[in-house]
């Protein structure tokens, strides 16, 4: 059995390097791990998507539409776009900010009236983040990321420490390992506030 | 040392740790990181080249030096580099050559799918085939113990899903470079490939041909196993061997490391011991053609999809469908979602262009690679072709030329960037120049290789270079993008004039350190009328507060759009605000 994972947004956001801290948490945690995207056009405000299984052992690295247990999602249209990879029993983290590309903008396409609607009725467990709202609340938006793997740290197999730790190793100390712990932290009261 | 890597490093690493001494690469998804990974190593001179061709041949040179020596490149660029290339399964290697090429299975972000193993038949190479990271690490340490035992260049096929998937792997010690096989001395009759050194070095490699083979079907690196389950056997090379093994952990398998020369006997081996063969292999139906031709009756391609990765539900559907079972579970469909392709940055100096291009209706835009290609799609389709690496310029050419003197001719444009021109654009200007076609070239000069993350490149003034291409210097411009009213000037006189002429676009990259952000802008809503013109800037920075429709006597439908500016976003360049006509937008 593997633990599945997605995490998605898009360019920018910092997908990957959650999704990395991830995938090296669960490692440190004694687990086989891999981790997947593909790249390139996908920078620049694209879509972006990355993968993470971790188990006694993982053969593909690819997950399957309708396997994963967690999706996290740092947008809420990415949210919807990606949410068929979701097992029945599996769990989506999603804020509900928006980020509406030029094609919307443009009048071209339209965005979706209510994704968190829609992916509430999936049946699948939905847990509204809204680490955007709170990162900006902390003084920069680009905290978000801290926020949202704060919140998904419950729902993963390994004990929460794991992925802070890995988080704040990222900062060589100093203000920004400050303020990433406490995002991560503030990520950790929203989901005990929502369950 | 436990290391937790992508396939690209990993690649990387298994060359340093090979005494890798020199490396050579020009960027572009999905092999970028491998190079990359190698800057700044110790013992290593590495370099972004101008092309795939010059990095191959500087790879060569030191490999003629006694070095061992590294390329990398994605897959369209090992068909630039194949010049010299071709020569190369002629000449064969001195120090260790490896050419990791990586072929982006889905195109994600190319314009073509394309399966670099056929390199390996064509030049008479072998190929080796790692299935992930950990694979991709010893392989590239062992590729160039083979290229100097066999003397020839080593092709290292990597795929998306080896370059960008990280796994597991425990790393060594780097090697001390072999100081016996350093220094050079002439040897023409192998090393100039005139026709008369041609049919010597045929029998060469004819020798080498048939030696390989036998070291691929000893190598390790292939491998048959054995399960239980014998309704059908595997053939699979590449990371299809893990979707394989995910769906069925208990067939056999022959696992293709070493893939050319085709380790034919372990083949034979599987196909005696299962009912069905079945070749799952990423992009063209190569080995299943080879097995079959064997007398092997392999199936493969019919039954697997078409293009794009190989992944375990699409095996799991082409077994079933093969041993004729009715019951194919369906795949859960995706949500219908807009689309969200990738977009200039807010700030990008290009977007200044594509405002102006995006109006020019009646004109033929021949455009190139890089994020300028973007240009193509929303809000500003200025576009009309985009073929390969500095194809713009030469499409022009043709185009501009097939127009002179023709009634209804239209202006012709080339859009090309400042790397892509360093990487095959010059000839082209040259051409362009030399036969006097009335092109309007861009250069748009953002200072560094922007699509594939900022690599360097020669830094150097494209005015004069230009020139000395040939273009008149009274039609060679230099425009600040960022100056709307500036840029659309000389746009319209370079259109005019009846011969080449060249605008370079001077701006750095949003990403660059080079960039200056200054205070963002805020839309004053009383003095916005929801023209939405600021729209055509298509600047990411730009949203819409709210949208209305007006019906004007005539019966014309009128589309109002009220914008904000996110200021997080926001760079300040200032390109929306010359495009309102109210002067709604101001730093705020």
């Amino acid at each position: 059995m593997t633990f599945d994972l997605l995490v998605v947004g898009i360019g920018g956001q910092g997908v990957l390097t959650a999704a990395d801290a991830i995938a090296r948490a669960a490692l440190q945690s004694g687990y086989d791990a891999t981790k997947t995207e593909v790249t390139g056009m996908s920078q620049r405000g694209g879509v972006v998507c990355s993968q993470v299984r971790f188990g006694q052992r993982v053969s593909a690295s690819e997950i399957r539409p309708g396997a994963a247990q967690l999706v996290i999602a740092f947008e809420s249209a990415e949210g919807l776009r990606w949410s068929h990879y979701l097992a029945p029993e599996g769990c989506i983290l999603v804020d509900p900010w928006r980020a509406v590309p030029p094609i919307v903008s443009s009048g071209v396409h339209e965005y979706p009236a209510n994704p968190i609607g829609e992916l509430d009725s999936l049946k699948t467990k939905v847990l509204q983040v809204a680490a955007r709202a709170t990162a900006e609340r902390l003084g920069d938006a680009r905290l978000a990321n801290s926020v949202m793997l704060g919140a998904a740290a419950s729902s993963l197999p390994f004990p929460e420490q794991m992925l802070r730790n890995e988080v704040l190793r990222r900062f060589s100390g100093g203000a920004l390992a400050a303020q990433n712990a406490a995002a991560f932290d503030a990520g950790r009261e929203l989901v005990t506030q929502t369950v | 040392m436990r290391e937790f890597l992508s396939g690209n490093e990993a690649t990387a690493r298994g060359a340093w740790e090979a005494g890798v001494e020199v490396a050579a690469a020009y960027p572009g998804t999905p092999s970028t990181e491998i190079l990359e990974s190698l800057i700044g190593r110790p013992g290593v001179y590495a370099e972004w080249s101008t092309n795939e061709k010059v990095a191959l041949e500087a790879a060569f040179g030191a490999s003629l030096a006694g070095r061992r020596a590294l390329t990398a490149m994605k897959h369209v660029g090992l068909n630039v580099a194949s010049d010299s290339l071709m020569t190369l399964g002629l000449v064969g290697a001195k120090g260790g050559l490896v050419i990791a090429v990586s072929d982006d299975i889905g195109f994600s972000s190319s314009q073509n799918e394309q399966d670099s193993r056929y390199w390996g038949r064509f030049v008479h190479l072998p190929v080796l085939e790692p299935a992930d990271a950990a694979e991709a690490y010893a392989m590239a340490r062992d590729a160039f113990a083979i290229s100097e035992r066999f003397e020839v260049p080593v092709l290292l096929r990597l795929t998306t899903r080896v370059s960008h998937v990280k796994r597991t792997l425990t790393l060594g010690e780097r090697e001390a470079p072999d100081r016996s096989r350093r220094g050079y001395h002439r040897d023409a009759e192998r090393w100039i490939i005139t026709p008369n050194h041609v049919g010597k070095r045929l029998e060469v490699r004819a020798l080498r041909d048939a030696a390989l083979a036998e070291e691929s079907a000893a190598s390790r690196w292939n491998v048959l196993e054995h399960g239980t389950d014998r309704s059908v056997g595997f053939v699979v090379s590449g990371p299809a061997y893990h979707a394989v093994r995910e769906a069925f952990p208990h067939a056999s398998v022959l696992k293709l490391g070493f893939s050319h020369p085709l380790p034919l006997a372990l083949a034979y081996q599987l196909a005696e011991s299962v009912e069905r063969v079945m070749v799952v292999e990423e992009s063209e139906a190569l080995v299943e053609t080879e097995l079959n031709a064997a007398g092997i009756a392999a199936a493969g391609r019919a039954w697997l999809p078409p293009h794009g990765e190989i992944t375990a539900p699409a095996i799991e559907c082409a077994v079933s469908r093969l041993l004729g079972y009715s019951q194919v579970q369906e795949a859960k469909k995706a949500k219908k979602v807009f689309p969200r392709p990738p977009t200039l940055c807010a700030g990008c100096p290009y977007m200044g262009i594509y405002f102006w291009l995006g109006q020019l209706t009646d004109a033929v835009i021949c455009g190139d690679i890089g994020c300028y290609t973007l240009g193509c799609g929303e809000p500003w389709n200025a576009m009309d072709s985009i073929i390969s690496m500095g194809a713009s310029l030469g499409v022009a050419h043709g185009m501009a030329k097939t127009f002179e003197g023709n009634g209804d001719a239209k202006p012709v444009l080339a859009v090309i960037g400042d790397s892509t021109f360093l990487h095959s654009g010059m000839p082209a200007l040259a051409n362009i120049a030399y036969h006097r076609a009335n092109v309007t070239a861009l250069i748009l000069d953002n200072r560094t290789t922007a699509m594939t993350g900022g690599q360097d490149r020669p830094q150097l003034d494209f005015a004069q270079l230009s020139t000395a291409l040939g273009i008149r210097p009274e039609r060679v411009r230099k425009v600040d993008p960022y100056e709307l009213p500036a840029f659309f000037k000389v746009l319209r006189e370079e259109i005019k004039a009846p011969e080449p002429s060249v605008i370079i676009a001077e701006r750095p990259c949003v990403l660059s350190r080079e960039f200056v952000r200054r205070r963002p802008l805020t839309v004053i809503e009383d003095k916005c009328n929801g023209c939405a013109r600021c729209l055509d800037v298509g600047c990411p920075a730009i949203t819409v507060t709210r949208r209305e429709r007006e019906m004007r006597a005539s019966g014309k439908v009128v589309e109002h759009a009220w914008v904000k500016i996110e200021s997080g976003l926001c760079t300040g360049c200032d390109v929306c605000a010359q495009a309102c006509a109210r002067g709604a937008m101001v730093a705020a």
